[in-house]
């Protein structure tokens, strides 16, 4: 960037006056909306339109059977004040978003340092640490009803061994939520693996500067290796949190919800409203809140980023 | 750990410390990776020992890691008796290919649009396009679900497939248009003193050299479509529609236990669902990583 800047001043300047399109720009215009046209349609009939029709929705009784009336923000009342239900699905997901994000970044980074090393053999562990990240879905969610299963599971055979006596995971008030983010741990492959790019990034001098000056280990870790990666960090933050609100095949495959509701993550909630009991217009009401909800917590992290984010050439 | 020896020690002591060090670590390593590992692995394993199980020994107490015979039939019963199989997955497939030819066009197309060609609200348009990732699929698929309906496209492929022929979604427009603004621009220019169009330029000049991160494209959008759960389960309704997931849960959560099938059969029918997706990634392993690192740290 900088090079093309100081090449700038010795052009002649443009005239001045409104910028009038040449022939050959008339024509890239066109090519350029031509290229990207797909894109503008789907922009609008299924990003922008879909969004704006449920938040239309969101104001009505919409529900297939009945006549559709306006009735104002009585949706959103109502899910605020007189649905218990809305707020333990948000409880539900936010308690399952802190754990599994959090764990994620911690485990994923350790996990990432650990394969980093210069080993025999490394190509083949990381593959293997990616595996689980390439299946998802109904058939992984089978697969873990089976491994939690109580006393047939192969977990808590695996405690037994370990003189622990296993909850009953899945069937557990306490225990499912934390079954849940170990399922979802299972998947740390794909966070390590970006993470594994960073770390190839950070260059070796600073390392060896580092050296000289002393500094063992865990120094070397948390003042050089943890800041320069921080943007990838940041990243896997904000993907993992707008992932932990999508959760669903999980939740309607595994525990449909239960038990006692104790699974009943937010976007289970807004398809049985939606497609059980054709609460079309409430449940466009829970859609919205969750657009909002997702909204806001990118835009506060990217607020926050600044603080602790490091990008490197950035001045401060 | 024992990587503390390093810390505060004079250059002398540390020198003196470091052959057992040298010799103790990468065992250490090695001995906690493959732990891990192992660990990682434990879910495939009970799924597929499960799967050739007699079904009393799959409920066996305490259970057995290694069926005592393995029982192929499990196998045999889940593609032909339980689920009708070949049909799911012959749907699947359809889908998933509709989906991975779409989105191949129209994302290169917009990536290339958005990369290389000039024109007015160029800017404006791409933070557009990057701030629809942030619009989740649960929250616009009531009125898509309304608008199919009208269009009388429900219990077709059609929702499922024609939305990848609109853009392709904001994430592959993304990694599209990275990777192709890494390739020299000069090239461009020589094409067209060559007498390339624009549209020549992007089949002749741009294409070819974005295979790797086509490749990679092709790979994310097969997992996406293959695994899918929560869009067929809205839109296709007809068993002879459904996909291998839609078709594995709805028989398997069937209410009433005769037609269910016995869980040695569901572990069958769970691994051979995985099947694709793990062949993929062995043959394609380098292509996805590349992918993978492309979207997330040159962004």
């Amino acid at each position: 960037m900088g090079a093309v800047d100081i090449q700038r001043p010795l052009r002649a300047e443009a005239p001045a006056g409104k910028p009038r399109l040449s022939k050959s720009a008339l024509a890239e215009n066109i090519a350029g909306y031509v290229f990207i046209s797909p894109w503008i349609i789907g922009f609008i009939i299924i990003e922008i339109g879909p969004l704006l029709a449920a938040l239309y929705f969101s104001l009505t009784n919409y529900d297939i059977l009945s006549e559709t009336k306006f009735i104002g923000l009585r949706n959103y009342e109502k899910l605020l004040f007189n649905d218990p239900l809305f707020w333990l699905s948000l409880k539900v997901t936010a308690l399952y978003s802190v754990g599994s994000v959090s764990l994620h970044i911690i485990f994923g980074v350790l996990l990432a340092l650990m394969l980093n090393q210069n080993l025999r053999g490394m190509a083949f562990y990381r593959t293997v640490y990616y595996l689980p990240a390439v299946v998802s879905g109904v058939a992984v969610a089978y697969m873990w009803i089976w491994v939690l299963n109580k006393e047939a599971g192969i977990l808590n055979t695996g405690l037994g061994y370990l003189g622990i006596d296993g909850p009953n995971w899945l069937f557990s008030i306490e225990w499912v939520l934390p079954a849940f983010v170990a399922i979802s741990l299972w998947n740390l492959g794909g966070g390590m693996v970006l993470y594994l790019a960073a770390l190839q990034g950070v260059p070796t001098q600073l390392y060896e500067a580092a050296e000289i000056d002393g500094a063992g280990w865990w120094p070397r870790t948390w003042h050089v290796t943890i800041p320069l990666i921080s943007p990838v960090i940041f990243f896997n933050f904000i993907i993992g949190i707008i992932g932990s609100f999508q959760v669903f095949t999980a939740a309607y495959v595994i525990t449909q919800g239960g038990p006692a509701n104790s699974t009943l993550f937010y976007v289970l909630y807004l398809y049985r409203n939606a497609f059980e009991n054709f609460k079309m217009g409430y449940a466009s009401a829970l859609a919205w809140v969750l657009f909002l909800v997702i909204m806001a917590l990118t835009v506060l992290s990217f607020r926050v980023s600044g603080r602790w984010v490091y990008y490197e050439g950035q001045l401060r | 750990m024992s990587v503390r020896t390093m810390t505060g020690t004079t250059l002398v002591e540390r020198r003196r410390r470091r052959p057992l060090w040298i010799v103790i670590r990468p065992i250490v390593s090695h001995a906690v990776i493959i732990a891990g590992g192992l660990i990682m692995m434990v879910p495939f394993f009970w799924m597929i020992s499960t799967s050739l199980k007699q079904e009393w020994e799959a409920f066996q107490i305490p259970p057995q890691w290694i069926p005592s015979e393995l029982v192929w039939s499990n196998y045999q019963r889940a593609v032909f008796d339980y689920f009708n199989f070949v049909r799911y997955g012959a749907n699947t497939l359809t889908i998933t290919i509709g989906v991975l030819i779409g989105r191949l066009i129209s994302a290169s197309m917009v990536a290339f649009g958005f990369a290389r060609v000039r024109f007015i609200g160029r800017n404006v348009l791409f933070i557009l396009v990057l701030s629809t990732l942030m619009i989740p699929d649960q929250v616009t698929i009531i009125p898509l679900f309304i608008l199919f309906k009208e269009a009388g496209w429900l219990n077709t492929f059609l929702p499922l497939i024609v939305p990848a022929w609109l853009g392709g979604g904001a994430f592959f427009i993304f990694l599209l248009r990275q990777f192709i603004m890494t390739i020299n621009p000069e090239l461009d220019d020589a094409a067209r003193i060559d007498g390339c169009g624009w549209f020549g330029i992007y089949t002749r000049i741009i294409l070819p050299l974005v295979t790797p991160a086509l490749a990679a494209v092709a790979i994310f959008s097969f997992l996406g479509t293959w695994n899918d759960f929560f869009h067929p389960l809205i839109f296709l309704r007809s068993n002879e529609l459904f996909t291998l997931a839609i078709g594995l849960h709805f028989y398997t959560s069937a209410a009433s236990a005769s037609t269910r099938p016995e869980t040695t059969v569901v572990m069958a029918g769970s691994t051979l669902i995985m099947i694709p997706p793990l062949l993929l990634f062995f043959f394609a392993q380098r292509y996805f990583i590349q992918g993978i690192v492309f979207s997330g740290i040159k962004g």
